[in-house]
């Protein structure tokens, strides 16, 4: 090998390194496991996890007429399960990424016939809870290549870019300094595996695209409007990162 | 829309206690807090909970601002005879809510 091809296997050897989102060989770990006891214990127990409300809403919502969603779709718990790990995934008549959300709006529009939801709207976060509940216990898997890839290359480019007052891109803190303190916390690798999760902070359940919000408020930087492309291609680019976890929605965060 | 998600043990022998766990969906707004443009948000927390085993008051609650969004309470009941267990409960703004459980005692 020349010296120049040397060279440009080691850029590769670098970018790949950069890529994986994590120290290299290390396998991504779940925030529960950055969790407290009294957190984790509230998760795993499905009275104690109030996620579990939105989830019954959700399954309500699923039979509820006019146009109910088990009309077409059946059983949840058989027809739903797995579609949370796969999503954000391309949509070739949307042209775009979409997530879970995008997904239940689109069959809401076009199917039922009734308006979308709005983003963080109780429904909405009960049909999502419902939908990605199916998938608990199943790895993230998300597929970033074929027509998604340049999406996911932005989303990429994205978290790797310093913004806002702070200066600070998701890296400086979910890649380069995850399982350090920051004050009382510790910084988690940053994964969605949960959400919707219920935040004790919000006393709520919320989508992943209010934490992503909720990070950049925090870095001081230009929030995207919830739904837009670049918080969806970010969910897909976590999902990346995260490929393997177990989903845990309804999770429990602080 | 306040709902809640009761669960009791499937069956009980007689005599034994029954765990009785139900969370309740609320938002318990402290009335301390105020909105973007600084209006403050009017307090609403669930007031009084109730619960009743085969038409007997067994357990009462008064909650209040000190309690966290979605209440989860958890508390012992002696089992007697098969029967339902009803919650009744009202919030600040009047709105009343109930949930039922069936109580099986083997």
């Amino acid at each position: 090998m020349s010296a120049r091809g040397a060279g440009a296997a080691l850029v590769v050897a670098a970018l790949l390194m950069l890529q994986g989102g994590q120290p290299a060989g290390a396998e991504p770990r779940s925030g529960i496991a950055y969790a407290g006891a009294d957190v984790r214990a509230m998760q795993a127990d499905d009275v104690a996890n109030p996620g579990m409300l939105w989830v019954e809403r959700g399954a309500q919502l699923w039979s509820a007429a006019p146009a109910p969603c088990a009309g077409c779709h059946g059983d949840a718990a058989l027809s739903m399960k797995g579609v949370a790990a796969r999503h954000p995934q391309w949509s070739a008549g949307a042209a775009r990424v979409v997530d879970v959300e995008d997904r239940i709006n689109a069959c809401r529009v076009e199917r039922q016939h009734l308006p979308p939801l709005a983003r963080e709207s109780e429904d909405l976060l009960a049909l999502t809870a419902l939908v990605a509940t199916q998938s608990r216990g199943l790895p993230v898997a998300v597929d970033v290549d074929g027509p998604a890839r340049p999406a996911f290359l932005r989303a990429q480019a994205f978290y790797a870019e310093r913004r806002g007052q702070m200066n600070l891109a998701c890296t400086s803190c979910h890649v380069d300094n995850a399982g350090k303190r920051l004050l009382a916390e510790t910084i988690s690798e940053g994964h969605g595996n949960a959400y919707p999760a219920y935040r004790l902070e919000w006393q709520n359940l919320g989508s992943l695209q209010r934490r992503l919000r909720a990070c950049l408020f925090g870095v001081r930087a230009e929030m995207p409007p919830e739904g837009s492309p670049m918080l969806t291609e970010l969910e897909l680019y976590l999902g990346w990162r995260a490929r393997g976890l177990a989903v845990e929605s309804p999770g429990v965060r602080r | 829309m306040a709902f809640a998600r009761i669960q009791l043990p499937p069956s009980v022998k007689r005599g034994d206690p029954i765990e009785v766990r139900i969370s309740i969906r609320h938002p318990m707004e402290t009335g301390f807090r105020v909105d973007d443009v600084g209006r403050t948000i009017a307090r609403n927390t669930l007031r009084d909970l109730v619960c009743r085993y085969r038409g007997a008051e067994v357990f009462r609650a008064s909650l209040g601002s000190g309690i966290a969004a979605n209440p989860y309470l958890r508390f012992y009941v002696t089992a007697t005879e098969s029967g339902e267990m009803v919650f009744e409960w009202v919030d600040d703004a009047g709105e009343r809510g109930d949930a039922r459980a069936a109580v099986v005692v083997a």
